[in-house]
């Protein structure tokens, strides 16, 4: 049953593409069926994801097609109705979001059709890699959700510059689709059938099962952005339209992460703590730098890609808690660090896809996506800025939001380091938890910046000062997923009491204790170790508040507030270039770690072409200058060795063949 | 929690463990010549708490004599010695480290880790309940190490070296309850001789290349350049 | 019930005698300084007076600035509520554990500074810039000296590692010893105390918190000093509650509360001593050396944590 709804998402997602074609001509025909069908498709997806997850079961099924000897295995287990529900909600809430959003795009240079067939077909490319339960359809859908978002970020190909990301992100999609496929291969060489179970059964060596872990450790890495696979993430999320880059980075990386889970846990199954220790330390740097680099952006979407980063390291953090505990055999331990991971990319989910949509909507109403020209959007787009206000909470890991949970979790699981039976291990593991410490701190350094320059304070430019609300659909979607961030905060007992099906599959055990306090207490282990109240300190919160409220009423009516001028001290009157900008708030951060990026800082002092003076700040990325290029001009030097043997004279071409063939000869006798 | 299963004087020297160890942190983090001869002096008299504890609680009176050398060596003498040298030499506040300072701090928590990681299969060796301070002293001397690699001022290495030799000495008196008296006279001997001439070369170096930066050394380099 | 009512009643005196733990401090300061100084209980004074005058807000201000102080407040009780002030057990102790109260904290802040953005002064940004730098530098040191008391107990509920110390027999942690310093430096940061911010000053160059609240007056000023008066109380009696938890009442008797309630109010009173001493003797840091300062706090944690694994843990 959950599985023949999950293929009705497929479906519908599939007509979204194609069946909006007929009206191609009527362009608010084709936005109302396209969209409409993309809503539709993530309601089903997310009705069997709920299914599959509340239910508990497992659903397979045999689709005779593809080649003879190789069907096509669908499953449908709670793991995979996780993502698919994570899918299905963000891909619902951006049918509501993109009939609006559109509208900039229908009298652009690129026609509104090709979008919307991309669209379809990039969600019904996630659907199937959710379902696919062999390893030669999840390749395909696979590479059809890397192919379709592709030419989603090339779309609006006019400026080179998103060609360029593009083509970054192309030819990193592809390059880890690679090193996934040849981690398939391993396991397929072993299990001797591309089938999942037969891939499970396969007896690996030890050292086979490394490498196969390598493999995919790089490859879905790439997709899912760790350091230093991260660069495609910067560069393509900032161009692509924003309910694009709300899917891409809220929902494809999920399911990158999926992917990896699906490998380790379920494929491979039995795990050496070197790779946890791998993962987690990958997790930890992601996360710092990602957050660092986050903070010396000025794009609006650039700086929620590089936080995209971060946050795929603090699940990443999880995961290899949970890998490092499993390996010691802690199934308890491994299974709360395997919850966190989980819930948190149930969270980044909701609270990025929120801050991209947030993003967009600023976009299309001011047509600025530069912090430094922003300011005082809350006066223009109050409740944009409410749900932008709640997303920029949710991701910094402030209760009673959503983020909070799932650190609070992490941290609860990096706390029980002492039970493993190392030493170094388990103290290493709270220096990673400090690590998260200094990234939450920092995400929410970020986002005082983020919310303090572009929403408050007075406007940097005209364009930005008439910005007004949204319509409606775009400001419904935001509210959906704000409130999903409020509830999934509010009320984490349930959502960790229906994840605990996922550690029950892949590692035998739940957390028994962790709901068994009743809905208001998350007890991870035990409520003597540890336990959060999230309801109640929403009440309390609204309690203290009513208190000080109430007591100071009396007051309220006695002395009104009087509105004035802002103090200048004396001097003239205050404009917005005297307010602090987004580099200059981040100037003493910048200062302090200072090593961790490349910094072109110039002052230039009053020249002809700069009458007032001229400050000049580019922050690069160290992982361009000293990984990527260096990467690209060995290759282009060995590409200029290879080509020699581009003769171009038809006999020699002619003799590479007659010796290939008598090579071939020889082997197979 | 098995720490309660310590006599109070065994708990009272892991916590001199700590200090020690804690004194070694802040050498490396010291930027002025003076207070950081003061924190080795702060060093050394934690030693001679340890070493006067350990003489007492298990009965040694001849490590009692070794406490009193170390209480006048490094304590008095040596301490005063180079204050004497410093302000004579007028190089009071500027110790230069080579490298970024928070790094190297990392890199002293990696290397007490690291020493602990070594001193794991030592540990199950020995009977003596205070055998988890050798990971300490194998951490002191290291870290010792490292601020002689990172430091440019000869005086600031000669600290290092003298904080080694201190954590050496808490290893031999916390973790095996002392040495034979000879090898410690010996040691303390050296250490004073160590001192005098270090502090002749001070001011030969000084003479010689008008610092006591020690890469201006490089001079001596035979190769051409 | 029972635990309800007297949960709340501590939290009430815990928001009670914040104000006379900051006079306390600035009248030991005085003394120390030979000077006459104010009545430790000023603060209540001052507090009375701004909450009886008049409010002005420019008109630059949005919402965000008008609801700041209410919130702040709110949360900083709230985190109040759930540190054990006299008695341990108590069942808004189980609301929150010790890393939901650095959270609470966070909150606080993340409005703080963003009330300080809101009206587009060079000031406010300034201060708010400074706080979360400051700020993302404290926060993993305190968390790690935490966390080396929370391996110890094996626990992160605040009341139930107080119980677990008291009810261990008194032994010597070497742990406990840079934990406790760690986590004095991060409160002294956290807290805007000499010599990383100065609560007294008002010269522009050197404001942090006080460059943050510029905009406020009357009774929104008068929450925003309170909240930052309670905000030092609580690492005040988490300090000394953890650290020196002896007093704290384990049953609900009258005696037993006298007795916290003393005890209490003499480890407070010691510890603003403490402070005023260091106030005294050192002076304000430049900015960019606070780095440093919470560098040493961290390492001072990260010896905690390696003192742990390394000597206590067999």
């Amino acid at each position: 049953m959950s599985l023949n709804i999950a293929h009705l998402a497929v479906a519908l997602a599939i007509l979204s593409a194609f069946a909006p074609l007929l009206f191609a001509r009527k362009t608010a025909l084709l936005k109302f069926f396209s969209f409409m069908f993309l809503g539709l498709s993530g309601c089903a997806a997310v009705v069997a994801g709920a299914m599959a997850l509340l239910a508990d079961q497992v659903v397979t099924m045999v689709v005779p097609i593809g080649l003879p000897w190789l069907h096509c295995y669908q499953k449908l287990d709670p793991l995979a109705g996780l993502f698919l529900l994570i899918v299905g909600l963000v891909t619902a809430v951006v049918g509501c979001y993109g009939p609006a959003y559109v509208r900039e795009y229908e009298n652009g240079a690129q026609p509104l059709p090709v979008l919307t067939v991309f669209t379809g077909l990039f969600v019904a490319g996630m659907f199937l890699v959710m379902l696919a339960a062999d390893a030669f359809s999840f390749m395909l859908a696979w590479e059809l959700m890397s192919v379709a978002s592709y030419f989603l970020v090339a779309y609006q190909h006019q400026n080179s510059e998103n060609r360029n990301a593009a083509f970054i992100y192309l030819l990193m999609a592809q390059v880890g689709g690679l090193f996934i496929l040849l981690g398939y291969g391993v396991l397929a060489a072993f299990g001797g059938a591309f089938s999942f179970d037969a891939m499970a059964a396969a007896p690996l060596s030890s050292g086979w099962a490394s490498i196969a872990f390598i493999l995919a450790f790089i490859g879905f890495g790439m997709k899912a952005g760790v350091v230093p696979l991260h660069v495609w993430l910067p560069q393509a999320h900032p161009v692509a339209p924003s309910h694009i880059s709300a899917l891409m980075s809220g929902v494809m990386l999920k399911v990158a992460v999926y992917g990896f889970i699906r490998f380790s846990y379920d494929l491979l199954g039995d795990i050496h703590w070197q790779w946890g220790v791998l993962v987690l330390f990958i997790g930890s740097v992601s996360a710092i730098l990602g957050v660092l680099y986050a903070l010396m952006q000025h794009d609006l979407k650039r700086l929620l890609a590089y936080h995209s980063v971060e946050n795929i390291g603090i699940i990443y953090m999880g995961i290899g808690l949970s890998m490092i505990f499993s390996s010691f055999d802690l199934p308890l331990l491994a299974a709360l660090g395997l919850v966190a991971a989980l819930y948190h990319s149930l969270n980044h989910a909701l609270f990025k896809s929120l801050l991209f949509l947030g993003a967009g909507a600023v976009l299309q109403n001011s047509h600025e996506h530069d912090l430094e020209k922003m300011g005082g959007l809350i006066r223009g787009m109050p409740i944009t800025a409410l749900c932008f206000l709640i997303g920029c909470i949710s991701i910094s890991a402030l209760p009673p939001f959503n983020g909070f949970v799932s650190e609070w979790l992490t941290f609860q699981a990096a706390l029980q380091g002492p039970a493993i039976d190392s030493g170094v291990i388990s103290s290493l593991i709270p220096v990673a938890a400090a690590v998260l410490a200094l990234t939450g701190a920092l995400a929410a350094a970020c986002f005082v910046k983020v919310f303090g320059v572009a929403f408050l304070g007075l406007p940097r430019s005209e364009a930005v000062s008439k910005a007004r609300e949204s319509s409606f659909g775009m400001v419904f979607a935001q509210g959906v997923l704000a409130l999903c961030c409020l509830l999934f905060g509010v009320f984490p007992t349930w959502t960790v009491g229906a994840i605990n099906v996922i550690p029950q599959h892949l590692l035998g055990v739940g957390l028994p204790a962790a709901t068994e306090k009743g809905w208001v207490w998350l007890t991870p282990m035990a409520a003597e170790t540890a336990s959060y109240g999230a309801p109640m300190v929403l009440l309390g919160i609204c309690l203290a508040w009513l208190i000080v409220w109430l007591w100071l009423h009396p007051r309220r009516r006695k002395t009104p507030v009087r509105v004035g001028d802002t103090w200048d001290c004396g001097f003239g009157p205050l404009n917005s270039r005297m307010q602090y900008t987004s580099s200059s708030f981040t100037q003493p951060i910048r200062r302090v770690f200072r090593p961790v990026w490349p910094i072109d800082e110039q002052i230039i002092a009053k020249d002809e072409k700069h009458p007032g003076g001229h400050y000049h700040l580019r922050v690069g990325d160290w992982a361009w200058n000293k990984i990527y290029l260096p990467i690209g001009r060995i290759l282009l030097a060995s590409a200029k060795r290879a080509a020699m043997i581009q003769g171009g004279n038809i006999r020699v071409y002619l003799a590479y063949s007659f010796f290939t063939l008598i090579f071939l000869l020889w082997v197979i006798v | 929690m098995q720490l309660i299963s310590l006599p109070v004087s065994e708990q009272l020297i892991l916590t001199l463990a700590a200090l020690i160890l804690f004194t070694s942190f802040l050498l490396l983090a010291q930027t002025r010549l003076v207070t950081l001869i003061h924190t080795f002096a702060l060093q050394g008299g934690l030693l001679f708490l340890t070493t006067v504890l350990v003489a007492i609680a298990s009965g040694r009176h001849h490590l009692l004599i070794s406490a009193a050398l170390t209480l006048g060596l490094k304590v008095f003498f040596i301490p005063w010695q180079l204050r004497l040298l410093v302000v004579r030499l007028d190089i009071r506040r500027e110790v230069e480290v080579v490298g970024n300072a928070s790094l190297i701090m990392i890199g002293a928590g990696a290397l007490t880790l690291f020493s602990y990681y070594v001193a794991l299969p030592i540990r199950e060796l020995s009977l003596l309940s205070t055998r988890n301070t050798i990971a300490i002293s194998l951490a002191v001397i290291l870290i010792g190490m490292l601020m002689i690699i990172t430091r440019r001022k000869a005086v600031t290495q000669v600290i290092g070296f003298m904080s080694m030799e201190n954590g050496l000495m808490f290893a031999a008196v916390a973790a095996t309850h002392g040495m034979p008296m000879v090898v410690e006279l010996g040691v303390a001997l050296d250490v004073l001789v160590a001192a005098i001439l270090f502090g002749i070369f001070f001011f030969h170096i000084r003479s010689e290349f008008g610092s006591l930066d020690v890469d201006r050394l490089n001079r001596l380099n035979e190769v051409d350049r | 019930m029972n635990g309800w009512v007297i949960a709340i009643i501590q939290t009430a005196l815990m928001a009670a005698g914040a104000p006379f733990l900051t006079g306390w401090v600035k009248w030991v300061k005085c003394k120390l300084q030979c000077r006459q100084g104010p009545p430790p209980w000023q603060p209540y004074r001052d507090l009375a007076k701004l909450f009886r005058k008049e409010v002005v807000i420019s008109d630059k201000a949005s919402v965000i600035f008008r609801i700041s102080p209410y919130l702040i407040f709110s949360v900083t009780a709230l985190a109040g509520s759930i540190v054990p002030l006299l008695a341990v057990g108590l069942p808004t102790s189980a609301i929150a554990d010790v890393i939901v109260l650095v959270g609470f904290f966070a909150l606080a802040r993340f409005f703080l500074a963003l009330a300080g953005m809101d009206i587009g002064t060079a000031f406010g940004g300034m201060g708010s810039s400074r706080e979360v730098t400051i700020s993302s530098l404290a926060e993993p040191a305190m968390l790690l000296a935490v966390f080396t008391l929370a391996m110890t107990v094996s626990s992160t509920n605040l009341a139930t590692m107080i119980y677990r110390l008291l009810d261990f027999p008194f032994q010597l942690y070497p742990s406990f010893i840079f934990a406790g310093l760690g986590l004095l430096l991060v409160a002294v940061a956290e807290c805007g105390r000499i010599p990383v911010d100065n609560p007294a000053t008002h010269l522009e160059l050197t404001m942090v918190h006080e460059a943050m609240i510029l905009e406020y007056s009357g009774r929104h000023l008068a929450l925003m000093e309170w909240a930052a008066m309670l905000k030092l109380m609580i690492y005040g009696v988490l300090i000394a509650n953890l650290f020196v938890p002896w007093g704290v009442a384990l049953e609900y008797t009258a005696y037993d509360f006298a007795v916290a309630m003393v005890t209490i109010t003499a480890k407070l009173l010691v510890l603003g001593i403490v402070l005023a001493v260091s106030e005294t003797s050192l002076a304000k840091m430049r900015l960019f050396r606070v780095p440093q300062f919470l560098g040493l706090a961290f390492i001072l944690s990260l010896l905690g944590m390696l003192s742990h694994v390394i000597l206590e843990v067999r």
